[in-house]
């Protein structure tokens, strides 16, 4: 049994406990990044001078008797839609070239608080818009299992960091499965919390009413335990609930015993689902039921109609949100005869195609005489999801689902037609659309051997159930594939002999 | 002057007003960045008025408060409302979308009371926030001509309540009236300070023209520009000539936003309704619905001033003179009130208070500062009595006014002493006496000889005399 003496839980344990220091947690992983990232590619910027700061003022806490916090020494990654004060943050987009934000995230300064320290910035789809990475103006992540295969995405540079041991864990953001479907290719936990559990004051938009920050990690507890420190209310988001947000982490090694849990029929039937992918997930529900669950198949009818209204509601959102991208006061610029002129050299210049497509598509949804039918009705079907949620959740503590359709694809196996790569979000989307949260758990694998994924749902603010099935699940589950940094150069004596 | 009665006598105007008003409130309407004019240019700004990446708004509650004061002070349903993005480019506006409200605003429908007693609708009066201000170099200040332009994004994100005014006024003195009495009430909320010169007060003007009689309205055009009501009354007048010109000419009237020249006196067309924007108003997903509860708008009702409509009544009911006069409006547009009330309390005669106002304060009204309540009411108290005479009143008051002081010491350092009832009453009969054959005229019925026996006692008095006195002591012996 390989036992990960890097997770989270660990490493804070140990740092905590002067029986580790942060600065040497941080160069084993810096060797890792070092060795391992010239391939994969998972960050776009290194902070690793701030990083060493930070690790250091943390052991001399310790020294001190102060405590660094639940997340003490622990290298995390950061998606780079996430601003982070003076530190390039691109969105994987030129148009966003040689801007640094003056000011940190809500939850970069949660982080910091708690102890954790960030060692980068890691590539995503540009503005969080597509399933594989590929969408990067800065080339595209690879997956730690397969250096052919994509990571998944939008937030495949965190989910590859964390699965390739450059970090303990990472955030991503989520619209409409950006954390849990790049989670499931890479073979480590990503959760979306409850929308308005996480701030998302600092998190650059996508969709504002979809999008949702939260953790990747190695294991469920991990995954936990960085959302406990990153959820709760935030004045500066006014979307971020009053309420006290939910535990992550009480619940987690109780079992299952009793709970109901429902496999949703429209999701496990879905289009394009591989049949290992479907097979996995009534694996885990039978896993669920030796446990002691009762689990039954339970139908949310219009989560079939999640997908449609999903591409019209976030591009909507989307043409309004990159508007601000102009030319005018940060980022690129492109010189014109007129404004018109510079805006439109700034803007054809400054995205990339799958930006653009999402911009004319929102564009078009909410034009005169197109809101009713488009954007309208889409917000109608939303309503809808949620009202079938519901009832579902009447007779059910959770929901069980795949992840993704299946295990990691080959770079550009989907990248000549769109609409191929939005179905890999078909499981992950009406969570978004309701507001729920969801976590994928490594679960099973594909033909090639690769990771694939399972999907525990909850209702709003669930996320206290949601992890104790999780962990349940993470149990239960067959034995895992090795995880790919094992195959990094081991930390060297020295680094032991100097502690 | 109207043009349509005077030169157009077939054609009514049809206008209704979009006013805009800054809130006064210490921070912007999503930040906490000052809410202050005149400013080095980009120092009131941070990354949510800026509209950085990642930024987010969250409202300002008093920029609410003041919503809620004008929508009840204007009597609209205040109720839970919405904001929207209104989508549209342009370099002052950070975000390239105005967070604006859409289809539920916070205030709908209510009326302001015009001072002549009519209610002008009011649609709706709305939440947004402003943008920032562009400054085009060379090509006559025009954006797309321009070498260059500087923006200034210390007012992007100053909060705003758009009022919205039904068509209901039917001339350029009316539209001027309601901006004015909408003025006066912004002002009484507190919410504004209601300066249009500097721009915290803006008006849009939509007009258009219809043969009088008929009732379906014409083709609008939207002028903008008009920085003070002269200004508004002017550009209204010509662009209801110049529509009238057009249709009588065998022409149409194209929907379209113009502006208005003040240099030349016109309007000319910015954009046409083909051109106008596709706002593609969406609910704006950063906030959440503003819902102000039931005890929050009873409380600010409960906290509000008295209307400048309801001080012309109170006024008017203690001066027994019309809420619709121009001395009762010009007393509560001054703020001058208050005497009024402090005359009439003290058992003083309220029309000639206001009489008084109305003239000689109002036409030095910097100096009121120097104008005692107590010394007023006596001072009214006297010219009541007939201690002084009007034109004695008026040189006390307005000593009165240049330096303060007792009208007492004030009428006596002139040599007022009024001239009591007896030596009056002899005066009067000694100019009976010497008037025989006015007098005669007089008793006969002749009331135009009343002024020149007048006269005579104002001359024989060397002024002291009170002239209504002496007026009623004459009809006395006629009688």
């Amino acid at each position: 049994v390989n036992v990960d003496r890097d997770t989270a839980t660990s490493i804070a344990a140990d740092v905590r406990a002067g029986t580790r220091r942060a600065s040497d947690v941080l160069e084993e992983h810096l060797a890792r990044i070092a060795a391992g990232d010239g391939d994969i590619h998972a960050f776009l910027t290194l902070t690793t001078e701030a990083a060493r700061r930070q690790a250091a003022s943390i052991d001399a806490a310790v020294a001190a008797g102060v405590d660094p916090g639940p997340l003490a020494g622990v290298p995390v990654a950061l998606k780079d839609n996430l601003c982070t004060r003076g530190v390039p943050t691109t969105c994987s987009s030129r148009i966003l070239e040689g801007w640094k934000p003056p000011y940190d995230a809500t939850v970069v300064t949660r982080l910091a608080a708690a102890g954790a320290i960030a060692v980068g910035k890691t590539n995503l789809d540009e503005f969080a818009m597509g399933s594989s990475t590929e969408n990067s103006a800065f080339g595209p992540t690879r997956n730690p299992y397969d250096h052919d295969r994509v990571p998944g995405g939008s937030s495949g540079g965190s989910a590859a960091a964390v699965s390739a041991g450059f970090a303990a864990l990472g955030l991503g953001s989520d619209t409409g499965g950006s954390i849990r479907q790049p989670a499931a290719l890479c073979g480590v936990v990503g959760a979306k919390p409850t929308y308005g559990v996480v701030s998302r004051y600092g998190l650059i938009a996508f969709a504002s009413s979809l999008d949702q920050i939260g953790p990747f990690a190695r294991n469920v507890a991990d995954a936990a335990l960085l959302l406990d420190v990153i959820s709760g209310h935030d004045p500066a988001d006014s979307t971020s609930l009053v309420a006290s947000p939910p535990s992550a982490t009480s619940a987690i090694g109780r079992g299952v015993e009793g709970l109901r849990v429902g496999v949703v029929s429209e999701l496990v039937d879905a289009e394009g689902l591989s049949p290992e992918v479907v097979a996995a997930t009534r694996d885990a529900a039978d896993a669920l039921a030796a446990g002691g669950a009762k689990v039954d198949e339970v139908a949310v009818p219009a989560a079939v109609y999640g997908l449609t209204a999903y591409y019209l509601i976030a591009p909507a959102e989307a043409s309004s949100n990159l508007a601000r991208y102009d030319g005018v006061r940060y980022g690129l610029r492109r010189p014109g005869a007129d404004i018109t002129e510079m805006y439109t050299e700034t803007r054809s210049a400054g995205f990339g195609a799958e930006v653009k497509r999402r911009i004319m598509l929102g564009t078009y949804a909410l034009s005169a005489g197109y809101y009713d039918a488009y954007y309208g009705r889409a917000q109608r079907v939303r309503t809808l999801i949620i009202r079938d949620f519901d009832a579902a959740y009447r007779s059910f503590d959770v929901l069980l689902a795949p992840t993704a359709p299946g295990e990691a694809f080959a770079l550009g196996a989907k990248t000549a037609d769109p609409l191929t790569m939005y179905l890999n979000d078909v499981c992950t989307i009406p969570s978004n659309l309701a507001g729920h949260p969801a976590v994928s758990v490594p679960f099973g694998t594909g033909p090639a051997g690769l990771p694939l994924g399972v999907q525990v749902l909850a209702p709003a603010l669930g996320e206290t159930v949601m992890f104790q099935v999780a962990a349940a699940l993470e149990a239960a589950a067959p034995a895992p594939a090795p995880a790919p940094w094992r195959h990094s150069p081991a930390p060297s004596p020295a680094h032991e002999d100097r502690r | 002057m109207t043009v349509i009665p005077d030169v157009h006598p077939d054609w009514e105007m049809v206008i209704g007003l979009e006013v805009h008003t800054e809130l006064r409130t210490e921070t912007k309407l999503f930040c906490g960045c000052p809410n202050r004019f005149g400013e080095e240019p980009n120092t009131n700004i941070c990354p949510v008025c800026l509209g950085l990446p990642g930024s987010l708004p969250v409202i300002n509650r008093t920029a609410v408060d003041y919503a809620i004061r004008i929508g009840t002070a204007l009597h609209c349903t205040v109720q839970s409302s919405l904001f929207h993005r209104k989508n549209y480019f342009y370099p002052d506006m950070p975000k390239d979308y105005q967070i604006s409200q859409y289809d539920v605003p916070i205030n709908t429908d209510g009326y302001l009371e015009l001072p002549g007693g009519k209610r002008a609708g009011v649609e709706r009066a709305h939440m947004e926030e402003d943008t920032g201000k562009t400054t085009h170099v060379g090509g006559g200040g025009r954006i797309h001509e321009a070498d260059h332009s500087l923006v200034d994004y210390n007012r992007a994100g100053v909060p705003l309540v758009e009022i919205v005014g039904r068509p209901d006024l039917r001339s350029s003195e009316e539209a001027r009236a309601y901006v004015d009495e909408l003025r006066a009430v912004l002002v009484a909320v507190g919410a504004s300070d209601g300066k249009m010169e500097e721009g915290s007060l803006r008006v849009d003007a939509n007009v258009s023209v219809r043969p009088v009689g008929t009732t379906a309205f014409g083709t609008r055009c939207e002028i903008k520009n008009m920085n003070s009501l002269r200004s508004l009354g002017r550009a209204i007048d010509y662009e209801a000539a110049r529509q009238i010109e057009l249709l009588t000419s065998g022409g149409r009237v194209a929907q379209q936003t113009r502006h208005w020249n003040e240099s030349d006196g016109r309007t000319t067309a910015m954009r046409s309704k083909e051109e106008a924007n596709d706002y593609r108003y969406f609910p704006e997903p950063d906030l959440v619905p503003l819902a102000p509860w039931p005890a929050w708008i009873s409380a600010v009702a409960a906290s509000l001033p008295a209307m400048p409509a309801d001080r012309r009544l109170a006024v008017a009911a203690a001066s027994r003179m019309r809420p619709g006069s121009d001395a009762v409006i010009t007393v509560v547009r001054l703020d001058l009130d208050r005497f009024v009330t402090a005359v009439v309390s003290a058992g003083g005669d309220g029309e000639l208070a206001v009489k008084r106002l109305a003239n000689e304060v109002a036409s030095d009204i910097d100096s009121v500062g120097n104008l005692d309540e107590g010394a007023f009411v006596r001072l009214v108290a006297m010219e009541g009595k007939g201690e002084l005479t009007t034109a004695q009143a008026r040189t006390v008051l307005k000593d009165l006014l240049a330096e303060g002081g007792d009208p007492a010491a004030i009428a006596s350092k002139h040599g007022f002493e009024a001239l009591g009832a007896d030596a009056l009453d002899s005066l009067v009969d000694e100019v009976i006496a010497a008037n025989g054959l006015e007098w005669a005229r007089f008793v006969a019925g002749e009331d135009k000889l009343q002024g020149l026996l007048i006269g005579k006692i104002k001359a024989a008095s060397g002024g002291k005399a009170d002239l209504k006195v002496a007026s009623a002591l004459l009809r006395a012996r006629r009688a």
